[in-house]
């Protein structure tokens, strides 16, 4: 089923959750967008994310608070979508695409490469809780294959286990991917 | 087809910072939309008449004549030139925008634009986001103005979120030049343009499933009828279309319905981004018309096979179409005429896939060209093919919760070398109780690719499993 992930063990969270004035007018701002209140769910929920790394059930309750949502409803549409975190994780999401053209050029055994590489446990978390590596499907950048996204954001692409190697120590130096513009292919004929 | 080595690129031309609006505007952009949403424009509307001429010989006289662009010609011009949908289905778009209702006063309409783009094998519309959002934008103009829309909704998917700020930039610029919100430069008309950033869920391009999202709902797909255009997005008439598709409408209504009918494939025209990934020298999108040679586009567009191998199979347009053996693509071109008939003359059609009542070789879907060398393992390919669709399954329906669950579960067996002759049988006869059975698409979809691979690669399966003791004659 698309995202659904167990509920697991409810832990204290003592955390204070809200959100300063300027980001309640970026709700309001999301609200006005819709003829209907409801369909602010998802953005304030990637505020919700964005802000608190994950969706506890705090963050989950402040989205239904401040759109005015019962907290179940809300909770339903977080847990429908995997990029939707419901559980504190690694600290970066390392997401690598082993689907179709991936799949048969080289993204699964870059996948294993990668577990390996960070001593992963069967959740895919390094020992340090720093990387957390799953599975992903297509990421829509089949041309660059093997593809990885970063945390939820950024591409990596064109992966191998030298790649991966640079990124991991990159990661644990500090230094985060950024976003590389893959050009446009130049058209020019081959005639043989 | 016109000679397509000299094929000018316009869906994603090579101009630098095209992105940028100034840049769109000095290379023709948003000049069509001033014209139509101010209405300084005219539309030059040819008539045919074949008259007979006294000595009996037939002529056919053509008039023109200028009118000006009311919503219903702009759904005239697009349906005349046969936009083919480019979000899989390949529906003529102009005939999708005809069947809105008439506008009933004080009742809102939307436009919702499939930028959801998670089809394995399909990259489009996201070079579109980045590399020529305004004509995206200029086409949901066009088509917001057609259907009397008073605002669109871009559902672009939760990992396109790099892609999804170039295209919001660009909103951003013709909110500010006054080509999108409220009274269009002095029209008197509101059109709103507003980008929604899914969060990882494949089903969301369905347009169901993808209105149910936007609505802020868990995105179970809905049940039709009622058809979008009657009740769709808020219980509204709305009209779904594909990113592409809107950058297409956006050049037949700059360049004109004859210009894109004369382009490529009769049955299928227009520019078409081919997306070619997998074994191949140069993968990557190009721009050319429809109804390309499928060896055409390998070898002599993508550079040929990668290390020298030899070519065992293409899926032509993303994961869910029949993949063509090798054997199958010669003389095969990118339209759904070509596609449709390939490889049917081999041993008696044995290798035709069967589709309703008829034989089918395969189908243009997004366009995506998955190409495959000699060492791909086919039964490989269809569990993981398998794991995607029961991932990705809703949930909704019995048939294809449980279906792509059994699927799986029969080829991780097989691959396994645990299976028996008569599952692959079973997989056949699974396939068939999928399909047309469920509330959308998906079920079908993924039952495809299973049973496609079966007839066209049998030996492989097979070679798999263990000797089974039906096998005996
Ligand atoms: C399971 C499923 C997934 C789909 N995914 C997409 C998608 O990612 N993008 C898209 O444009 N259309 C997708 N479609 C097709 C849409 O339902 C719809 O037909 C299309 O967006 C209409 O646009 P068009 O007529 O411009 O092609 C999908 C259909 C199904 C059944
Ligand atoms: S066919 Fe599958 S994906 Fe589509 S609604 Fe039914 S269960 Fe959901
Ligand atoms: S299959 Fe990996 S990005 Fe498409």
């Amino acid at each position: 089923m698309a995202g659904y992930t167990s509920h697991s063990h409810q832990e204290i969270d003592n955390t204070k959750y809200e959100f300063t004035e300027e980001e309640l007018k970026q709700v309001q701002y999301h609200i006005s967008k819709y003829p209907d209140k409801q369909s602010a769910v998802m953005p304030v929920l990637w505020m919700a994310q964005e802000k608190y790394g994950w969706l506890s059930d705090g963050a989950i309750q402040l989205v239904a608070d401040s759109i005015g949502l019962s907290f179940a409803h809300v909770y339903g549409v977080a847990t429908f979508y995997t990029m939707y975190f419901k559980r504190k994780m690694g600290k970066y999401l390392l997401e690598i695409c082993t689907c179709l053209t991936c799949g048969i050029c080289g993204g699964p055994e870059v996948l294993e490469y990668t577990k390996k590489k960070i001593q992963a446990n069967e959740e895919g978390i390094s020992p340090d809780g720093l990387f957390w590596v799953r599975e992903a499907e297509c990421l829509g950048a089949c041309d660059t294959a093997p593809v990885m996204q970063f945390n939820n954001g950024h591409y990596v692409h064109n992966l191998n286990n030298d790649t991966i190697d640079k990124l991991i120590d990159e990661v644990r130096k500090g230094r985060l991917p950024e976003f590389v513009s893959i050009p446009l292919r130049d058209q020019s004929i081959i005639d043989d | 087809m016109q000679d397509w080595r000299n094929y000018k690129k316009v869906l994603l031309p090579d101009i630098p910072n095209l992105n940028q609006i100034e840049v769109y505007e000095a290379n023709g952009g948003y000049a069509k939309w001033k014209e139509v949403i101010t209405g300084t424009g005219t539309h030059t509307f040819i008539k045919r008449e074949e008259k007979v001429l006294e000595d009996g010989t037939k002529q056919v006289i053509e008039t023109k004549e200028q009118v000006p662009y009311s919503p219903k010609v702009v759904v005239d011009i697009v349906k005349s030139a046969n936009v083919r949908g480019r979000g899989g289905a390949g529906f003529n778009a102009g005939l999708k925008w005809s069947f809105m209702p008439p506008k009933k006063e004080g009742v809102p309409r939307y436009l919702a634009v499939n930028g959801d783009e998670s089809e394995p094998g399909s990259f489009k519309d996201r070079r579109l986001m980045e590399f020529n959002p305004h004509l995206v934008i200029e086409g949901i103009l066009f088509a917001c103005y057609a259907m009397e829309m008073d605002a669109a909704y871009i559902y672009i998917r939760g990992e396109y979120v790099d892609y999804l700020n170039f295209l919001e930039k660009a909103v951003f610029q013709a909110y500010q030049k006054g080509y999108v919100g409220k009274n269009i430069l002095g029209s008197g008309r509101t059109i709103d343009i507003y980008v929604h950033r899914g969060a990882g869920a494949y089903i969301c391009g369905e347009e169901t499933s993808l209105m149910e999202s936007l609505e802020g709902k868990r995105a179970y797909p809905r049940s039709k009828p009622p058809f979008p255009a009657q009740r769709g997005l808020w219980g509204c008439p709305t009209t779904i279309n594909n990113v592409d598709t809107m950058a297409q409408s956006a050049l037949v209504m700059r360049y004109g319905a004859e210009w894109y009918a004369s382009i490529g494939a009769k049955t299928h025209p227009g520019p078409f981004l081919y997306g070619i990934s997998g074994h191949i020298n140069r993968p990557g999108i190009y721009e050319y018309p429809t109804g390309m040679l499928i060896t055409d586009l390998i070898y002599k567009v993508a550079g040929g096979m990668k290390n020298g191998k030899k070519l065992k199979a293409v899926i032509p347009g993303g994961v869910s179409v029949p993949i063509l053996r090798a054997d199958m693509i010669e003389g095969v071109r990118m339209d759904t005429d070509s596609l449709a008939a390939a490889g049917l003359d081999i041993e008696n059609g044995k290798y035709g896939f069967p589709l309703g009542n008829r034989k089918l070789g395969s189908m243009m879907g997004t366009g995506g060209m998955v190409i495959m060398n000699e060492d791909t393992d086919m039964v490989k390919l269809v569990r993981r093919i398998s794991q995607f669709f029961h991932h990705e399954s809703c949930g909704q329906c019995t048939p294809c919760r449980e279906g792509t669950g059994w699927l799986e579960k029969l080829i991780i067996k097989i691959d396994e070398g645990r299976g028996e002759m008569k599952d692959l049988d079973l997989l056949f006869s699974l396939t068939e109780n999928m399909e047309g059975r469920t509330v959308c698409m998906l079920a079908d979809a993924s039952a495809w690719p299973v049973r496609a691979t079966i007839i066209r690669f049998r030996e492989e399966f097979e070679a798999k499993v263990k000797n089974s003791v039906y096998a005996v004659s």
